[in-house]
C-alpha cells in the first residue's frame, strides 16, 4: 500500500489551519493533537489525550450544537479504525458543517509503528463512501491538501478526507493535558463567539 | 430456528414514564438525545424524534454517545444518552472524557439482567452495572417506582449540569416491565 507517500504531517496540518477563520478543531489522541499544538495552539482547538475512537463522535456532537460553524475532526487512522461505527452514525445524520480528516500513516506511530489495517488492505475512504458520507479520493499531494483547506469551510459535508502521510514521528509538541482546562478554554471561546454573533 | 416476538413496548405502562421523562427533558432544555435503542426506551425515543427542537441520534455503539454528549456540551448544548445496561461496558474507556474534562453527562439506563431476566447473557452487565458506573466516577441513582421518577431525574439533572458531573439513572426492570418473549419451535 505505501507507495511513495511523502506528505509531511506538520506541513499538511499547517495548510489545513492556515486560514482557519471560525473553524473549530477536535484532534485525536497522539500525533494529531501534537500536530495541532505545534502548528497553531488555538483556543478553538480541543485536544484529546485519550478516549481513543471518539474523535469523530465528539466532533459530531459539537457540529449539531454549532451548526453555523465549520467543524473539523482531525485524527489518525488508528483512532478512526477504533470508532468506525461513528461513520455510519454520521453518514445517516448528514451534518453539513462536519469534516473528518484522517492523517493516514498506515501505522500506530505512538507504539512502535506497527502496521494498521490501512497498511493491510482497508481503505478508510471506501468505508466512508459506504456510509453516505461525501468523500474525496485519497490525497497524496499538497495541492489537494490546500483545496481541502478551502472546501471544509463550505459546509458541504459530512466530508471525509483521507490524507496519506509519511511515517515517522516529528518532534512532539505537547499541549496541556489538563482536560478541565482544555474543555473550559474551548467552550468559553466557542460560546463567547456565538454570543457576539448572536448565534445559537 | 426459533421465532421470537418481544412484547409491544408501547404499552400503557411504558408510555406513562416515557411522557414524564420527556416533559422533564423539555423543562430542562435538553437539545440532543443520543441512544442505542432499547424496547424500554422506545416511547421516549419516539417523543424526542417527533420534537423539532431535539436532535435525536441513533448510535452504532454506546461509547460514541459519551464522546458525542461531550462535544455537544462543548458547543453549548445539553445532551442525554439513553441505553440499556448491556451498553455500559462499551463506555468504560470513553468515560475518561467525562471525568478528565469535567463534562456534565447524564445517561438513563434501562436495566436488564436483574429481575425475572429470561436471557442469562444479560445477567453479567445487569449485575455489574451499578458498581461499574461508580468505579468509572459516575454518580448512580435508581428508580424502582414511577412516583420516584420526577424527583430522581430532577436530582440527576442538577448534579450533572450544575456540578459538571457524570450521573446515571437506572430504570429498574420492575419499572419498565420484564421483557417476555413468545417462542415458537
Amino acid at each position: 500500500m505505501s507507495q511513495n507517500i511523502s506528505l509531511d504531517r506538520r506541513e499538511v496540518v499547517a495548510s489545513l489551519l492556515k486560514n482557519r477563520k471560525d473553524l473549530l478543531v477536535v484532534s485525536g489522541l497522539g500525533s494529531a493533537t501534537y500536530d495541532c499544538a505545534a502548528v497553531d495552539d488555538h483556543p478553538n482547538n480541543f485536544y484529546l489525550w485519550g478516549a481513543m475512537g471518539g474523535t469523530a463522535s465528539l466532533a459530531f456532537g459539537l457540529a449539531l450544537a454549532q451548526p453555523r460553524r465549520p467543524i473539523l475532526a482531525l485524527t489518525g487512522d488508528g483512532d478512526m479504525l477504533m470508532g468506525l461505527g461513528a461513520l455510519a452514525t454520521i453518514g445517516t445524520q448528514g451534518p453539513k458543517n462536519l469534516t473528518i480528516i484522517i492523517l493516514d500513516n498506515e501505522e500506530y506511530g505512538e507504539t512502535g509503528s506497527q502496521p494498521s489495517a490501512t497498511a493491510l488492505g482497508t481503505s478508510l475512504s471506501n468505508v466512508a463512501r459506504a456510509t453516505s458520507t461525501n468523500i474525496v479520493e485519497d490525497i497524496t499531494n499538497m495541492n489537494e491538501v490546500n483545496n481541502i483547506s478551502k472546501l471544509m469551510h463550505e459546509k458541504a459535508g459530512p466530508l471525509f478526507v483521507n490524507i496519506k502521510i509519511a511515517s515517522g514521528n516529528p518532534i512532539k509538541v505537547l499541549p496541556s493535558r489538563d482536560g478541565h482546562y482544555l474543555s473550559n478554554r474551548f467552550s468559553e471561546s466557542v460560546l463567547s463567539y456565538a454570543k457576539n454573533k448572536q448565534g445559537r | 430456528m426459533t421465532l421470537t416476538k418481544a412484547n409491544d413496548p408501547s404499552n400503557t405502562k411504558t408510555d406513562n414514564w416515557s411522557n414524564a421523562i420527556y416533559e422533564i427533558f423539555i423543562a430542562n432544555q435538553i437539545r440532543q438525545v443520543v441512544y442505542v435503542p432499547d424496547a424500554g426506551h422506545s416511547g421516549l425515543i419516539n417523543l424526542c424524534h417527533a420534537d423539532a427542537n431535539i436532535d435525536d441520534v441513533v448510535l452504532s455503539s454506546e461509547e460514541e454517545g459519551v464522546a458525542h454528549i461531550a462535544g455537544a456540551w462543548l458547543g453549548g448544548d445539553r445532551g442525554i444518552m439513553l441505553m440499556q445496561s448491556s451498553g455500559v461496558g462499551n463506555c468504560v474507556n470513553m468515560f475518561s472524557l467525562i471525568t478528565s474534562c469535567k463534562i456534565p453527562f447524564l445517561t438513563l439506563i434501562t436495566m436488564r439482567g436483574e429481575w425475572g431476566e429470561f436471557n442469562p447473557w444479560q445477567l453479567q452487565m445487569g449485575q455489574t452495572t451499578p458498581e461499574l458506573l461508580k468505579l468509572c466516577g459516575l454518580i448512580v441513582h435508581r428508580v424502582d417506582e414511577i412516583d420516584q421518577l420526577e424527583d430522581t431525574l430532577d436530582s440527576a439533572l442538577r448534579i450533572a449540569f450544575d456540578g459538571s458531573q457524570g450521573v446515571a439513572v437506572l430504570l429498574s426492570q420492575r419499572l419498565i416491565g420484564r421483557k417476555d418473549f413468545i417462542g415458537q419451535k
